[in-house]
This record gives C-alpha cells, sequence and structure tokens, in this order.
C-alpha cells in the first residue's frame, strides 16, 4: 500500500470536514477521489499531503507514519487547481525548482528538466513566463515540476478544474497515458464523476466527510452502496420510491403482467441514444433511455401509450 | 513559520513602530497638559494662536474643496478621455509629491514676488494669504485625483453607457452613477487633502512671510513659540494639530477604500 | 513654475559650489539614501506582522501607521525633539545631531514601505509557498526565492516615494536638527537660508540641483522595477 489513511479526523471550528475516514491507495495505482462540493475530499487530499494537520488518525506513506512530518519531508508531489505557478520564474527554473533546493549537480538539473519537459511536450517553452502560457500548459508545467523530484506519491487537486471543457477531457486521457509510462502512485480529487470514471483505476466516493463506497468504476456503477453512490455516479431515474437506472426500464406496446401504463411526453433524440419522458396514468413522472433502434422498433412518439416495467 | 521566528519579528517591528511614532506622539500630549488643562488652555487661545488657528482654516477651506473638484475633472479628464500633453498632467499631478515644500515655496515666490513672471497683480500674493492658500493648493493636488483614478478605471465605462442608453445626459450621468462610484475614493482622498493642507509647513513657510497675527498659521505658530522659548505654548498649538490629525486618521481608517488592508 | 533660475551661468556655477551648499547637500543624499535602505527593510518586516500575523491590537497599529502622513511635519519634529532631545524623559539625546536628521526622517517616511508592500503581500498567492513547501524548501528558502521576489517591485515603489519624501524634507528636521552648517544642515534648510537672506538667486541654483537628484534618483528605481517585473508581461 503506497498511502493508507487511518481514521483521518479534520475539524474546522465547529465543521468537521473529515471525519473518521480511512483509505488505502495501491501502489503504482490511479486513484480518484471523486464528491461533490464539501465532501471533504480536498481536505484529506492536503491532510495525506501535510498541508494540514489532522486532529485525530495517521497518515502512512510506503509503511511510514508521517502525521508529524511537514510537507518537505513526505516525499510528495503536489499538483494545485489553479497551477500555483512560480510567476517570477520561467518555465524552466519551475521545473527545476526541486532539484536546486536538493543541491544537484547542474548537469544532472538540466538533463532532468530537459527530460521532463519533453515528456510533457512543454520542450521549446523552457524560457517563457507562466503568464504566457495557456492553463493547460501551465498545469502540465505544474506537473513536470512536481515529479523531477521523483516523488513517491503525487497528489493533484481538481487539477483540471480551471480548464474549460474541451483542454480538460485533453489533458485527462493524457494523464492516464502519463500515469501508464511513469507509475508513480498518483491520487486526485475531482467532482466530476465522468472524470473519474475514464481514467482512475479505483475511486474513492466521498460525501459530507465520510467515504461512501470504494472501488472501481464499474463496481460503482453496478453495484452502488446505497442510493447516494447510485445517483451520483450515472444516470437514475425515478420509478415508483427506488432508483432505477433509465435504461433497466422495460418499455412496450402491449401490456405484460405487472408493467403500468404511461403516456410519452416528450421524445429526445440525442444520436444513437434515445430519451424519452414519460408520465404515468397517476401523473408521476418517469424518463427512459434507449437506443435509437429500440425507439424505432417501439414506434414512440409524442401521446404513444407504452407499459413499462423494471428489468 | 517556527514560534520563535513569528515572536521575533513581532517584538522588532512593533519595538521600531513604538520607539519612532507611539512614543514621540504619546509625548506631546502629556507635555502639553503638563503644567494642566489650563495653562495649556490659555497658550492656545492668545490672540495670536487664535489667529494663527483663523488663517489654517481659512487655507484649507478653500484648497480642499478646489482640489476636490478639481481632482475629480482631472481624474476623468485622464481615464476617460484623450487630449494632447495627458502624459504633461500626470506629471504635473504628481509633481508636488516629489519637490520639497521649501522649493514650491522659492517658485511661487519667484514667480509672483518682484520681478517674477506673474508680478503685477492687484492684490498681494506673496507675503500674504493669497500665496498661502495657493501654496497649499499645490502642494495638497494630487491626493485626490490619485485616489480617484484607479477607481475610475476599475470601474470601466458600461455603466455610464448604459445610462446614456437609458436617456440619462452627462450631468446626471455624473451624479447619479459615476459619482456614487467614486465617492469613497472621493472621500479618503479629500481626508488625505485636508490633513496635507493642515499640516503645511515649508512652503507656507517661505511664501508668507511669517508675519505674525497677519501671516501666520497654526504650523508655523508652533514653530514661532518653540524659537520664542514658549515651549508651552509650542506644545499645545501642536497638541491641536495633533488632534486634528488623530481626527483625520480616523477618518482615514474609516474610509480606507475596501481593497486595501484590512 | 521654477524656471526663475534664471540669471547668468557664472551665478549658478558660484552658488552651486559653495562649500556649505555641498555639505548640506551631501548629508541630504546620505541620510535620505540610508533611510531609504532602513524602510525597505523594517517597512516590510511590519507589513508582514501586519499581514501574516495575529496580535491583540493589530487594527488600532495598523491605523498609526498612517500617523506620519497625518501629522503636521513641524509637529512631528517638536514631538521627536521632546522624547529623544535635551528634555529627554528616556535620557537619549540626539538633538542637534546626525542622528536627529535620521531620526526625523525616519519617522516622515514610515508609512511608505508599509503601504506598498501590504497589499502586494495580502494578494500574494499562498499556493506557490504550499507548493514550494510540497518540492522540499524551507520557511526561509520559501521566502528568499518566493516571497521576496514577488514583493520586490513593490518594496522599490515605497523607497521611491520615501526617497523623495526624505530628500526634500523640512518641517521636521528645522528643530530638532539645529540646522548647523556642514554638519546637520540639510539641502531644504540650506535652500531656505538663502532665501531668508534674500538671496534667492542661490536658493534657486541648489534647488535645480535638489530636483536633478530627485529625478534621477527616481528614475533608476524606477527601471529597476520595471526590469524587475518583465516576468508579468503576457505573451
Amino acid at each position: 500500500m503506497a498511502i493508507e489513511a487511518q481514521s483521518v479526523t479534520k475539524r474546522f471550528g465547529d465543521f468537521t470536514a473529515v471525519d473518521g475516514v480511512s483509505i488505502s491507495v495501491p501502489t503504482g495505482s490511479l486513484t480518484a477521489l471523486l464528491g461533490p462540493s464539501g465532501s471533504g475530499k480536498s481536505t484529506l487530499l492536503r491532510v495525506i499531503s501535510g498541508l494540514e494537520q489532522p486532529d485525530l488518525g495517521r497518515v502512512v506513506i510506503e509503511g511510514s507514519d508521517v502525521t508529524g512530518l511537514p510537507p518537505q519531508r513526505r516525499g510528495i508531489g503536489f499538483v494545485f487547481q489553479h497551477y500555483a505557478a512560480f510567476k517570477h520564474m520561467s518555465v524552466h527554473k519551475n521545473v527545476a525548482f526541486g532539484l536546486e533546493i536538493r543541491r544537484r549537480p547542474r548537469s544532472e538539473i538540466e538533463a532532468r528538466v530537459e527530460e521532463l519537459l519533453e515528456l510533457v511536450q512543454l520542450s521549446g517553452l523552457a524560457k517563457r513566463y507562466p503568464a504566457q502560457l495557456s492553463g493547460g500548459q501551465r498545469q502540465r508545467m505544474a506537473l513536470a515540476r512536481a515529479l523531477a523530484v521523483e516523488p513517491t506519491v503525487l497528489l493533484l487537486d481538481e487539477p483540471f478544474g480551471a480548464l474549460d471543457a474541451r483542454v480538460r477531457k485533453e489533458l485527462r486521457a493524457w494523464l492516464r497515458r502519463l500515469h501508464d509510462e511513469v507509475h508513480v502512485t498518483t491520487m486526485f480529487v475531482t467532482h466530476d464523476q465522468e472524470e473519474a470514471m475514464e481514467i482512475a483505476d479505483q475511486i474513492v466516493l466521498m460525501n459530507q466527510g465520510r467515504v461512501e463506497q470504494t472501488g472501481s468504476a464499474r463496481d460503482l456503477y453496478e453495484r452502488p452502496a446505497n442510493k447516494f453512490v447510485m445517483s451520483f455516479i450515472g444516470p437514475v431515474s425515478h420509478f415508483g420510491e427506488e432508483l432505477v437506472r433509465p435504461h433497466d426500464i422495460d418499455v412496450r406496446r402491449e401490456p405484460n403482467g405487472s408493467a403500468e401504463r404511461a403516456t410519452v411526453e416528450r421524445v429526445v433524440h440525442l444520436g444513437f441514444e434515445v430519451r424519452a419522458d414519460l408520465a404515468l396514468d397517476d401523473g408521476r413522472e418517469v424518463w427512459v433511455q434507449m437506443t435509437r433502434d429500440e425507439a424505432a422498433d417501439l414506434d414512440l412518439q409524442q401521446g404513444s401509450k407504452v407499459f413499462i416495467a423494471k428489468q | 513559520m517556527t514560534r520563535l521566528r513569528r515572536y521575533l519579528l513581532r517584538v522588532v517591528g512593533l519595538s521600531y513602530l513604538g520607539v519612532l511614532l507611539v512614543a514621540p506622539v504619546g509625548l506631546v500630549f502629556y507635555r502639553a497638559f503638563e503644567n494642566g488643562f489650563g495653562q495649556a488652555w490659555d497658550a492656545v487661545t492668545t490672540p495670536a494662536a487664535k489667529h494663527a488657528l483663523l488663517v489654517t482654516i481659512i487655507i484649507a477651506a478653500i484648497a480642499v474643496p478646489a482640489n476636490t473638484i478639481f481632482g475629480i475633472v482631472c481624474a476623468i479628464a485622464i481615464v476617460r478621455h484623450r487630449f494632447p500633453g495627458k502624459n504633461l498632467v500626470n506629471v504635473i499631478v504628481d509633481l508636488p509629491l516629489a519637490l520639497s515644500p521649501v522649493i514650491v515655496g522659492l517658485a511661487f515666490l519667484l514667480l509672483f514676488g518682484t520681478g517674477g513672471w506673474l508680478d503685477g497683480l492687484p492684490f498681494d500674493v506673496v507675503f500674504a494669504l493669497p500665496g498661502m492658500v495657493l501654496a497649499t493648493m499645490f502642494v495638497s493636488l494630487p491626493f485626490v485625483v490619485r485616489e480617484v483614478v484607479p477607481v475610475l478605471r476599475e470601474i470601466g465605462t458600461e455603466q455610464e453607457q448604459a445610462a446614456a442608453t437609458l436617456g440619462a445626459g452627462g450631468w446626471q450621468t455624473f451624479r447619479r452613477v459615476t459619482f456614487p462610484a467614486i465617492r469613497w475614493a472621493v472621500a479618503y482622498g479629500v481626508v488625505l487633502t485636508t490633513a496635507r493642507a493642515l499640516g503645511e509647513f515649508g512652503a507656507i513657510s517661505v511664501v508668507s512671510g511669517r508675519l505674525i497675527g497677519k501671516t501666520e498659521s497654526l504650523t508655523l505658530h508652533v514653530e514661532e513659540r518653540y524659537q520664542s522659548f514658549d515651549y508651552a505654548g509650542a506644545y499645545a498649538a501642536s497638541v491641536l494639530l495633533a488632534m486634528l490629525a488623530i481626527a483625520t486618521l480616523v477618518a482615514m481608517t474609516v474610509s480606507r477604500p475596501k481593497d486595501e488592508v484590512r | 513654475m521654477w524656471h526663475a533660475a534664471g540669471g547668468g551661468l557664472d551665478d549658478f556655477r558660484e552658488a552651486i559650489t559653495d562649500p556649505q551648499a555641498i555639505a548640506a547637500l551631501k548629508l541630504t543624499l546620505v541620510a535620505s539614501a540610508g533611510v531609504a535602505f532602513i524602510n525597505a527593510v523594517m517597512g516590510t518586516i511590519v507589513a508582514w506582522i501586519l499581514v501574516r500575523d495575529r496580535f491583540p491590537g493589530q487594527s488600532v497599529i495598523n491605523a498609526l501607521v498612517d500617523l506620519p502622513f497625518a501629522l503636521p511635519t513641524i509637529v512631528a519634529g517638536l514631538t521627536l525633539l521632546a522624547l529623544y532631545g535635551p528634555t529627554s524623559r528616556v535620557g537619549v539625546n540626539v538633538a542637534f545631531s546626525r542622528w536627529a536628521v535620521l531620526v526625523s526622517l525616519l519617522f516622515v517616511t514610515l508609512p511608505f514601505v508599509i503601504r506598498t508592500v501590504q497589499p502586494v503581500l495580502l494578494e500574494l498567492d499562498r499556493e506557490m509557498e504550499e507548493a514550494a513547501a510540497s518540492l522540499g524548501a524551507g520557511s526561509f528558502q520559501i521566502f528568499r526565492r518566493i516571497v521576496f521576489p514577488n514583493l520586490l517591485p513593490a518594496i522599490l515603489s515605497g523607497v521611491a516615494l520615501a526617497f523623495a519624501r526624505a530628500i526634500g524634507e523640512f518641517g521636521a528636521l528645522v528643530l530638532i536638527t539645529g540646522n548647523l552648517p556642514f554638519r546637520t544642515e540639510v539641502a531644504s534648510v540650506y535652500i531656505f537660508g538663502r532665501i531668508e537672506s534674500g538671496d534667492p538667486r542661490s536658493a534657486a541654483a541648489v534647488s535645480v540641483v535638489l530636483l536633478v537628484i530627485t529625478f534621477l534618483a527616481l528614475f533608476l528605481i524606477g527601471a529597476l522595477r520595471r526590469r524587475v517585473t518583465r516576468h508579468d508581461a503576457t505573451a
């Protein structure tokens, strides 16, 4: 286990941000700390990094208890949402910073910086200043800077939160590829479930200071531990008292046993997918999802009468 | 930052301030009232002192409003309009801050005195009240402008443009849109201007000729009393000025623009 | 406006090579430069404890920093004379000495660096310091490599203001220094003396020299400041 948090609690005044949380992160994995705002995920990450001290609990990195150590001595790399670029230094000096602090020989520093800039595809921009880079470039620089000192674990706090949608998608895929190449244990915080599901080996889903579920994206989607997990990960539709996946609702033209009758209020064609808003006879609303072909077979139109049941 | 380092910095910083700032001012109050409130009051109500106070107030009453209006107009011109010589105006506005007051006084003396370029006006300028007013106006020139300019820049023209589309004329736009937006900057600038006008010494020392009972301001009065070995009088007048200063300080703290220190 | 320095080049040269004038100018320059430097250091320290620290009475002290702005210079001179002069209760007497010049100028220039540094310190991105910590930098290294370079432009601005103010200061110096020629007479007092003696020409001449020095210094500091902030330019 590369990282272990053991019963970590962190309070800010009356507010308990992290409440007795224990997690383990396997060495070499890419783990996502996922959750809505205020769930405590950033706080947990900062406790692990040493930028915050926990009120209770321990933090263990590669088998050593680091709870009392400042961030300088934990062997971590940290990447911030707003890059925290050293704006008065060039890209080269930014990346070289950690190595200069450790007084590595100049030749070694030069070689490593060049290597890293190539890894993050910023080779030609070494002499530029952060103010002259785009957001995506600044974040790649921040990553190179963090990796320069060969950290045991790499921690990222909403690394793509400040970037626009397209750059965010590009960079997230790029992060995954980078991880596959470099194999450093990585943990990142995000509120975007799509992001977590797309690139993480393991997802830790948090809510109000506690862990709701830990597992792979598939685990969380197909076997959610509770209602919160189910509605946070993946689409849900309210069918009666229950939460159901909208594509798990069976829609037919003829009655079938306990199926209920409903009227189609609206059909939306989203390319391959079709969504339909239905109203049951008693007025309750349900939405369903199906493939284009299924919708065609049923000849779904506004006003059609159908029969629906849970699968 | 370790606790020791924090305490060290605190001690160093605070003792520097204590020695240089707090102690001296406390002492003036002590000295003035050392022999009782009555004596201090007497010292401050001599005819010379009262006249000096009057002079100071008159000067401020003219200089401050004039500079306020000029400051607002100038700030608007600098930020919102382009005109030839704009850079020169910028330099002139900042000039009083770099010039020694004695040099300012000298300039006025040479300009309006015998043989100067503006000699020959129907009334006395130098060695008389108008000269003192002019000199004070010059040294307290920059403050309103410098406070208003950044605020004007920051709020941008959108609100004023919106007002125009809604039918507001120039003066209406100013009164209802522009001025409310800059009002705190103006207030702070006015406070700084007033402080400077009340406290001016060097420039009016040169321009006034220091004729007791005629062209002596309160600040000049302090010096005159001191040179006459009337220390009680000097301290008493100083206390009066110091209290005005503290009132100014309070006004400064209250009206300070939000984006500066807490 | 001040072009009435007219009156023959010879007169000009004679006026400015007067040994008393030169002594006054030298004293003014050295004292102002010294004061500017002390302010750079102490001003930053005070700004630091006002922004990053927490102690009782902090907001009162913060307001008090503006006192030299609000207090008339002659009153400032008097108060310093009272505390650190011949009738001092504290037993410290620097009146009529060069130290008097230093102390008075320090009082008068106190707020400048503090007020230019404070807003920058407030706005400083704490995450840069956290990033440096995560990369292994200790407290002092963080200050030296991250905080200080970002404060330097503001410090220089404050130094420029303090220097310009110190060079021209008159009211605060007139009482406590005794204005002894060649010893504690500063340029502004010398100029004043020339005016009082009915010699405005010399006064104007020396004034011109003082102005030239002031502008030169401000220009240099401004250039230095621009050089230090070149990283702010966006491509």
